[in-house]
């Protein structure tokens, strides 16, 4: 199984032609206790960059970019009934798949050793 | 005390890094956020057992007893009528009728004792020394709050006189041979204590109370959400110089001596404004707002009155999410005709969202009266 981290810190599980993202422990840390979580329509078409996925904590809002280009195809609507799963389970909190055409943009992206560097 | 980045330090900052606190820069001070703990479970265990706040960045002031009059002068309150040992909730008020700071006076016999907020303290000082003769600025003394049902047995335990006060009473009590300024008060909704002792006593007092199994140390970040869930204005953020009083929704602090046809009425800065604001009622005024979604209303959040079109009839002063409430809850201010369950919507990210105008506190206060 293949894990990657953005530098905005989410990681990306490769799950057969979809990849499942998600935000890292040091992430939901640093955001503090998720109160409010709000999800994508699956079906939606995503560019690099977009803001798809808004978490709000009890400190303030921040958003989950599309790290590639691809298609929202399934959400985890647990989160929106239960937003503490973010800080309960980061890496068992995931917040969409998508559907990526080009799995080799991935490439790019740290490994979890890299990761931990990167957050130092 | 003062550190490298010019940031001002309270007598328990080392404490709070033992505790595992993240500081942050809060009104000229490195004050803690949050504990390991977290705003959430914070919030909650004050509001379930007792909760300590280091508050020491707050300005602690004394008057001679002999300065009523003048600093009735500067605040819409009865502070004649004020009776021994006992505190009020004040605001100094500017010419315009605005809101410079809002306070606590305590008549502590020989003086009268004032707390007011950190970042307004310095202002508050000079503005005190303009009118007011005889001003001592407290500087060697630390303030902590102790907050929530347990409050009571965990401070009696260290200072038995606690539990006869109530609810804005002041006394002055012993501990180990340290002199505690305490009043029944606070900012949470909930039954506590706010006690000033000598800064070098500090440390062990707040230690005496943390090793008790119902207590835990508070940081900023949950202090603000159990005073917006007890509806309490934030100064520089549902209070300012741009809103008076009567529109805050703090009439309520002006008493009937300070009032028109009252024994000294007026007499205050912005009197005529606020005078006039008391008898036809305020063009606008500050209101509790519920969410219907789960999405929190922030600061600055605009209030529109149709889903769509139209100018914006007012802006979120506070808004976050109640821990206890388990809701989004805000406050802000809107035309007064917009009575208590009128639906209206928060534009957040450019969608606009329903919200519904509900009575605060949006968690019910339990005082010991």
């Amino acid at each position: 199984m293949t894990i990657k981290f953005t530098e905005e810190h989410e990681w990306l599980r490769v799950e057969g032609d979809l990849v499942v993202v998600g935000i890292t422990e040091h992430a939901s840390e640093q955001l503090g206790d998720v109160v409010f979580v709000e999800l994508p329509e699956p079906g939606t078409k995503v560019a690099k960059g977009d803001e798809i996925c808004v978490i709000e904590s009890v400190k303030a809002a921040s958003d989950i970019l599309a790290p590639v280009d691809g298609e929202i195809v399934e959400v985890n609507e647990a989160l929106s009934d239960n937003p503490a799963l973010v800080n309960e389970d980061p890496l068992g909190a995931w917040f969409f798949k998508m559907k990526v055409e080009d799995m080799e943009q991935l490439d790019a992206f740290m490994s979890e050793e890299d990761y931990k560097d990167f957050i130092g | 005390m003062a550190s490298e980045t010019g940031l001002k330090r309270t007598p328990l900052f080392d404490l709070h890094l033992e505790l595992g606190a993240k500081m942050v820069p809060f009104a000229g001070w490195e004050m803690p956020v949050q504990y390991p703990m977290g705003v959430l479970k914070e919030h909650l265990h004050t509001r379930a057992a007792a909760g300590l706040f280091d508050v020491s960045h707050m300005g602690q002031v004394i008057l001679p007893a002999g300065a009523v009059a003048a600093l009735e002068a500067l605040v819409p309150v009865d502070v004649a009528g004020l009776g021994l040992n006992r505190q009020r909730y004040a605001m100094f008020t500017d010419a315009a009728g605005g809101i410079l700071d809002d306070l606590m006076v305590a008549n502590r016999g020989d003086h009268l004792f004032l707390v007011v907020n950190a970042a307004c303290a310095e202002a508050d000082s000079a503005h005190l020394r303009a009118h007011v003769p005889g001003v001592e600025v407290i500087a060697d003394r630390a303030l902590l709050a102790l907050q929530g049902p347990a409050a009571e047995t965990a401070l009696a335990r260290l200072v038995p006189g606690v539990a006869a006060m109530r609810f804005m009473e002041v006394a002055t009590l012993v501990w180990e041979g340290a002199e505690l300024w305490i009043s029944r008060s606070g900012y949470t909704g909930e039954d506590g204590f706010e006690i000033s002792l000598p800064e070098g006593r500090a440390e062990g007092f707040a230690r005496a109370l943390l090793a008790m199994a119902e207590v835990a140390p508070i940081g900023l970040g949950a202090r603000d959400s159990l005073r917006l869930e007890a509806g309490l204005c934030l100064y520089g953020h549902d209070i300012d110089t741009t809103t008076s009083p009567v529109e805050a929704g703090l009439a309520w602090a002006i008493q009937k001596a300070r009032r028109a046809e009252g024994a000294r009425a007026g007499g205050f800065p912005g009197a005529e404004r606020i005078l006039a604001e008391l008898a036809q009622g305020p063009a606008r005024r500050r209101v509790g707002l519920r969410p219907e979604g789960r999405a929190p209303m922030r600061e600055g959040t605009e209030i529109f009155a149709e889903e769509s079109g139209g100018a914006a009839l007012g802006r979120v002063t506070s808004g976050g999410f109640g821990p206890s409430i388990n809701a989004p809850m805000a406050m802000a201010y809107l035309p007064a005709t917009l009575t208590e369950g009128t639906l209206v919507y928060g534009e957040v990210r450019g969608k606009r969202h329903p919200v519904r105008i509900a009575p605060m506190p949006f968690h019910p206060h339990s005082y010991k009266r």
